[in-house]
Parts: structure tokens; sequence; C-alpha cells
């Protein structure tokens, strides 16, 4: 049977609070951009890049995988959600 | 014959000689319960204690629930053993699926180390039933990520249910509607941020943990049975 090899992946999981989770951390940077004179700066929010490397067959297994891994650890659901992007090594 | 708790110990635990202390001080037998353990060795009641269990690496309380002993302690409150999970205790408990919502940081993003004042809300939990509605007991908190949230529905729910056990009477830390401490629906597992181990003799500034510890014991003593 043919086997399709296993090729690496680079992957970028950035972990975010939902929105209306309130986020001090942005909230705060934001309130000090004005008196570095950037006053036209809204929406800061903080967040986690995590960074790995996958082998697997294709793009498909590795963002299946990586939703669950995203859903039962790397994310808190009821307060976090994820953008996950997957790029060949 | 005296009741058995176990405490447990993750690597960054700081606060379980405090809950062994306490424990002791009010009759119980406290015996350490080490993360790595795969059982809670027949105790009869279990203390999830504060520190910084795993470094909270990732998110408090989010590599403590995979150490071999939460399964364990997930079977023993399963089976309705009474388990209290005290600051970190209480994020590692909402990780590992056993009280719903999660704990963020504090509005205002401060570490607060202070006195609080908490009103007891329900006196059936394993932490409260020793105490009445209405009290108002001083207990220190000691945390950054303190701030209850959870799902509206999650919240309804916790209220029509009378599962919020503790409010804070004046809000330190942002939590959803002044919470300090919540039960399960069996009402066996209690989460709270304040420390009662902390507030359980005289020379501490105050004993108001006494009698919600002293529930614990009372719940431990009726599992044996």
């Amino acid at each position: 049977m043919w086997e399709p090899e296993a090729v690496k992946f680079n992957v970028l999981v950035e972990v975010r609070l939902h929105p209306g989770i309130a986020d001090p951390q942005g909230a705060t940077i934001e309130r000090s951009l004005p008196t570095l004179g950037y006053e036209h700066i809204s929406g800061v929010s903080v967040g986690k890049a995590i960074r790995f490397v996958c082998d697997a067959d294709s793009e498909e297994t590795v963002r299946k995988g990586v939703d669950d891994l995203c859903h039962r650890f790397l994310t808190n659901p009821v307060i976090e959600d994820a953008t996950i992007t997957i790029e060949p090594a | 014959m005296s009741v058995k708790v176990g405490v447990v110990l993750f690597p960054g635990s700081n606060c379980e000689q405090d809950a062994v202390e306490a424990v002791t001080a009010l009759g119980g037998h406290a015996e350490v319960l080490w993360h790595g353990d795969e059982s809670v060795g027949g105790v009869d009641a279990v203390i999830v204690p504060g520190g910084f269990a795993h470094g909270d690496y990732l998110r408090p309380g989010a590599i403590a629930r995979f150490s071999p002993v939460m399964q364990a302690v997930a079977t023993f409150a399963a089976d309705g053993g009474p388990v209290v999970g005290i600051c970190n205790g209480f994020q590692v408990l909402t990780e590992a699926g056993l009280l719903p919502g999660a704990l963020q940081k504090n509005r205002g993003l401060k570490f607060l180390c202070t006195m609080v004042e908490l009103r007891v809300e329900s006196d059936r939990s394993v932490l409260t039933s020793e105490a009445s509605i209405g009290d108002v007991l001083r207990i220190p908190i000691n945390h950054f990520e303190g701030n209850f949230t959870c799902s509206p529905d999650t919240l309804a729910e916790l209220r029509s249910d009378d599962r919020i056990v503790l409010r804070y009477v004046r809000n330190p830390n942002g939590s959803i509607d002044d919470i300090a401490g919540i039960c399960n629906e069996a009402r066996n597992v209690v989460g709270l941020m304040p420390h009662p181990e902390r507030a359980c003799d005289a020379l501490l500034g105050s004993q108001d943990g006494a009698p919600l510890l002293r529930s614990l014991l009372a719940a431990a003593a009726n599992a044996k049975v």
C-alpha cells in the first residue's frame, strides 16, 4: 500500500481572548499609547503565540490534530480561541 | 478516629503546609499527596492548595490538570468525595472540568494580597455547611488571576442552583457577580480564591477560615461513614 511520506509543517497558534472578555493588558497598553504620541491606534489586544513543527502527510491532517490540541490544551475554550497558521517547513 | 485529608502537592504549590497546619489544628489528620501519584491513598477529603502548579505555564492549572493524581481526584469527586480547591487549586479544578468557568487576570492587572470580607451565600456545600447564610468572614486573598468568569448560561445555572457559595462584600478583582467561590452540581466540589487555611489562628489576624475547614472535616467524616 502506498503511504505518503511525512513532511514537516511549521505551525503557528495564536491564542486570544474571546471578544467581550476583558483584556486588561491590551487596555493598559492602549491607554499608554497617546503619551508616546500614538494617537490613532485602537483595538489593542494581547495574546500568546505558540510555534512548533509537526510531521504529517498533509496540511489537512495537521489542521485536524492542531484544532484538537487547541481545544484540549493550548486554549481555555471558556475565555480564549485560537487562529492556526500552517506552512510547509 | 480523625478524618484523613489529602493535600495535593504539585511542583510549584506553595500553600500545602498551610493547609496541613490548619487541618491538623482543627483536629484532622493531613497528608501530602504527590502530584505524580495515581491514587488519593484512601483519604476522606482532598484539598488542592494554592501556589503556582507547574509554574502556571500556559495558564494557571492548564498543566496541573494532566498530573496523574488529578485523574484520581476526579474519580474521588465523582464518587462523592469532598474536594476543595483554594486559589491556584480553584484554577486547577476549573481547568480539569470539575468546576465550570475560568479565572482570568484581575481587573486592574494588580496582584492582590490583602484581607477581604466574604459573605456566605449558601450553606449547602462541603465548605460552608457549618457556616450560616449571611455570615461575613474576614479571609485573605493572594492572587493575580482570580477574576472569575463564565458564560451567561453558566452564571444563570450557578445562581438558580444555589451554587455560588461565597461572594466578595467589596469585589477586589472584577469577578463576575462578585463570585469568590462556587460548587459543582453535587455540591461536594468547591473552589474559592480566598485562603481559609490562612485564617485559622488568632495570630494570623482572623480565625474566620475555621468554620469553612470545619465544614470540610465534617463532610469528610460523613463520607467516611
